[in-house]
């Protein structure tokens, strides 16, 4: 038998293992020219209580709504006032640059760990912005954009990403894996899609107890492999709890290209189709078609009809995280050809258009940022760092692993001498 | 012999069975192109093709799972999970299925699956990227639990659990990839270059299942460790000054009782160090062990000293581990009892 073979091994076998592999590696050139973008006015908008089957296509095209000169154009156009886009442009510019801030500290050691959201900012801050504060987010690492649309202090945020003393995570976990329960944002986990399923139940109880909130999750493209993505699906399918299941395809998970999480020959968002779950494909670069993409499924969720599967469909700009290097796996300079270019950039063009903002008005706002992120920045670190200062009380280590302290924590405590 | 560190040595372990049988294949989150996250594969793919090193979806429970599946059919899989904090989708294939397969077909199916994975804290990680979970894993029947403790048993065990026919869960201390760590998180970090153990051959060596290495012989106590603890209850015992006999267990199941029956027989004393939560944790087996076959030969009451029973508290890493003041504290304990 010949190396690698089985007994079975033929001369004629067409059989061979496929490894699919992404477009290009470092020393390869990928400007996306394989990637078909629909017209801008191609996608239909179905009515909420639309049948599943009947907009199929959907899962497939690309839902978009601001053309490539910055233009409100298409089905999706769903007309926001200027002053929502407005604070949607200030929202997203302070994710990208509270995460180049805390990137910085994490340079100069103040910080253990962090992930940035860049390229990505449309998707969670218009998400944010086209449904309700009471409604219930499941989070992935990178909705950091969530928090800040709804108004999270920054200096609090600052802290976990400090462990220090105003951590109220209390320093028990990794920077970036907030917990915010005054604004509706569930703890993260450092695990995978595990948050996508229990949004299900949780969308099942505010069905079961006649509530008019809605749970909305996030998970990426590579974390759709896990089993918690297929039971989110199925029990959203068989319970039509009022759940928004969004997949952010952002092209990579870490090293691992969307072609090994199944994405080269059908797209994430007809995932949602074998469930039969509607399924909009979005351009997640486009603040203006996913508010209108969220917007839609928040309204059939609100009209009882169940849950929503959207892809957004974006590029990883940044790293996966800081241990983290990008240029040991793709080109250099991918993300500068991504074909959906910058989601602020695209959204300032289109309210410079509309007549409503100016490059002045953005050079300024970007310097109120800068002084605002430095003030919040050196309160937050008043109050301690991982390395010096304050630290949460080392006591409270015992503490919340269950809701009364049993007799084998306290003992420990007391072993420890505290 | 040449220098490696243990991420080499596990590396070179690989290498050298993909080499010698060209039914073994390594599949995983990140592995391939990229070599892994802690690089443990790197240049493999590049060397022995997409067909042998491959990237899978990340879903652990379908990493095992194929796994099995490909070890059915003739194939002898080296499965990496990134962390074990991420191995718990995976547990019905690992505990009810890989450890179970041989005994429920009367012998007619089994698997040769080795799964890897890296273990512990003291990087930094949280409570997601700092995890022990050996105990989950020793207190199913049908699969071994490796752990090894330096470059030199690193490479022997995994190509003994790459070997082995049956399933294998390799659990390899992140905080060791680089160097030996005594504990002491404030001093420079040394590479294995200052160890002896850091010292690997090139080819192929193996070390068998089930026998513990004596790290340091003594009379007084014996120590039963694994993993990181090791090294750093060799500092404790240097705090203490006490003639102590490290017992470096490596392979936690199956288990050297000779080994540590022979020696708690000898010094009447035992401590038993683990970086996991003390409660249900693998401690309680070996003092139990201990405590059946010494019960007349000990002179004092057995210590346990682990992790405490919480999750990884990040801002209170060192707080958390059970370093070599803890540890030296039950030496001296013991030694007055």
């Amino acid at each position: 038998m010949a190396k690698g073979q089985n007994q079975f091994s033929g001369g004629n076998s067409l059989n061979q293992l496929y490894v699919p592999q992404p477009t290009a590696r470092p020393d390869g050139f990928n400007d996306f020219s394989h990637l078909h973008i629909p017209d801008v006015e191609q996608a239909a908008c179905p009515a909420i209580d639309c049948s599943p089957h009947d907009m199929r296509d959907l899962a497939y095209g690309l839902i978009r709504v601001l053309d490539d000169d910055g233009n409100a154009k298409g089905n999706w156009n769903c007309k926001i006032e200027p002053q929502r886009l407005l604070q949607g442009l200030k929202d997203m510019l302070l994710t990208r640059m509270f995460d180049e801030r805390m990137q910085t500290m994490h340079r100069v050691g103040k910080i253990s760990f962090y992930m940035k959201c860049t390229g990505e900012e449309a998707i969670s801050v218009a998400h944010a912005a086209a449904i309700n504060f009471e409604d219930m987010v499941f989070p992935s690492y990178r909705n950091q954009g969530i928090l800040l649309a709804r108004g999270c202090n920054l200096v609090d945020m600052m802290c976990q990403c400090l462990s220090n003393a105003r951590d109220n995570c209390k320093g028990r976990q990794l920077p970036i894996m907030y917990s915010w329960k005054k604004g509706n944002f569930f703890s993260i986990s450092g695990n995978l899609a595990t948050q996508f399923s229990q949004a299900v139940g949780w969308a099942m109880a505010e069905a079961q107890q006649g509530g008019n909130r809605l749970a909305t999750t996030f998970v990426g493209d590579g974390s759709t492999a896990e089993l918690d993505f297929h039971s989110a699906l199925n029990f959203a399918a068989t319970y039509s709890p009022p759940v928004i299941l969004n997949i952010t395809n952002n092209q990579w998970a870490i090293s691992t290209n969307q072609v090994i999480a199944g994405g080269e020959k059908t797209t994430f968002a007809a995932r949602g189709i074998g469930f039969g779950l509607p399924s909009l494909r979005v351009d997640g670069n486009d603040f203006l078609a996913v508010y209108a993409a969220t917007k839609w499924a928040a309204d059939r969720a609100r009209a009882g009809l169940g849950a929503t599967v959207i892809e957004y469909f974006t590029y990883r700009v940044a790293p996966h995280s800081t241990s983290d290097d990008p240029s040991a796996y793709r080109p250099k300079n991918e993300e500068a050809l991504w074909p959906l270019g910058d989601p602020i950039e695209r959204l300032k063009t289109h309210l410079i258009n509309l007549n409503e903002w100016s490059e002045e008005q953005h050079n300024i706002l970007i310097e109120e940022i800068k002084i605002k992120l430095k003030k919040n920045y050196k309160q937050a670190e008043s109050y301690g760092t991982l390395k010096t200062g304050d630290r949460p009380d080392v006591t409270t280590m015992f503490g919340d692993v269950y809701e009364d302290m049993p007799l084998n924590l306290r003992r420990q405590r007391q072993e420890m001498g505290l | 012999m040449a220098q490696m560190n243990m991420l080499e040595a596990i590396l070179s372990a690989q290498k050298t069975m993909l080499e010698r049988d060209d039914k073994v294949i390594i599949l995983g989150e990140d592995v391939g192109y990229f070599g892994g996250v802690f690089r443990a594969t790197e240049g493999l793919q590049a060397e022995f093709g997409t067909n042998r090193v491959f990237d899978t979806p990340i879903s652990e429970n379908g990493i095992v799972a194929a796994a099995i599946g490909m070890s059915i059919n003739g194939l002898r899989p080296i499965a990496e999970i990134q962390f074990a904090d991420y191995i718990y989708p995976a547990f019905d294939q690992i505990a009810s299925e890989a450890a179970k397969l041989r005994y429920r077909s009367g012998g007619e199916y089994s698997t040769n699956i080795t799964i890897r994975t890296p273990c512990g804290g003291g990087i930094r990680g949280g409570q997601t990227h700092s995890q022990s979970p050996e105990g989950i894993f020793t207190h199913v029947t049908g699969i071994n639990v490796i752990m090894p403790s330096n470059p030199y048993d690193a490479k022997g065990l995994l190509i003994t659990a790459i070997e082995s026919n049956d399933p294998v869960i390799f659990f390899e201390p992140k905080r060791l990839y680089n160097g030996p760590f005594y504990g002491e998180p404030d001093k420079p970090s040394v590479g294995w270059d200052t160890h002896k153990k850091g010292e690997v051959p090139d080819g192929h060596y193996s070390i068998p299942f089930g026998e513990a290495a004596i790290t340091r012989a003594g009379e007084e106590l014996t120590i039963i460790t694994y993993g990181t603890m090791v090294h750093v209850v060799e500092t404790a015992v240097e705090m203490t000054g006490v003639d102590a006999e490290i017992i470096d267990l490596r392979s936690l199941a199956p288990i050297d009782y000779d080994s540590i029956i022979n020696s708690v027989n000898k010094t009447g004393r035992c401590l038993v160090a683990h970086e996991a939560t003390k409660t249900g944790g693998f401690g309680a087996e070996i003092l139990s062990i201990v405590q059946e076959n010494c019960f007349w030969k000990l002179r004092a009451p057995i210590e346990r000293v682990a992790g405490w029973d919480i999750p990884y508290p990040h801002a209170f890493e060192w707080e958390y581990f059970p370093g070599p003041k803890r540890i030296s504290n039950a030496i001296n304990r013991i030694m007055e009892a």
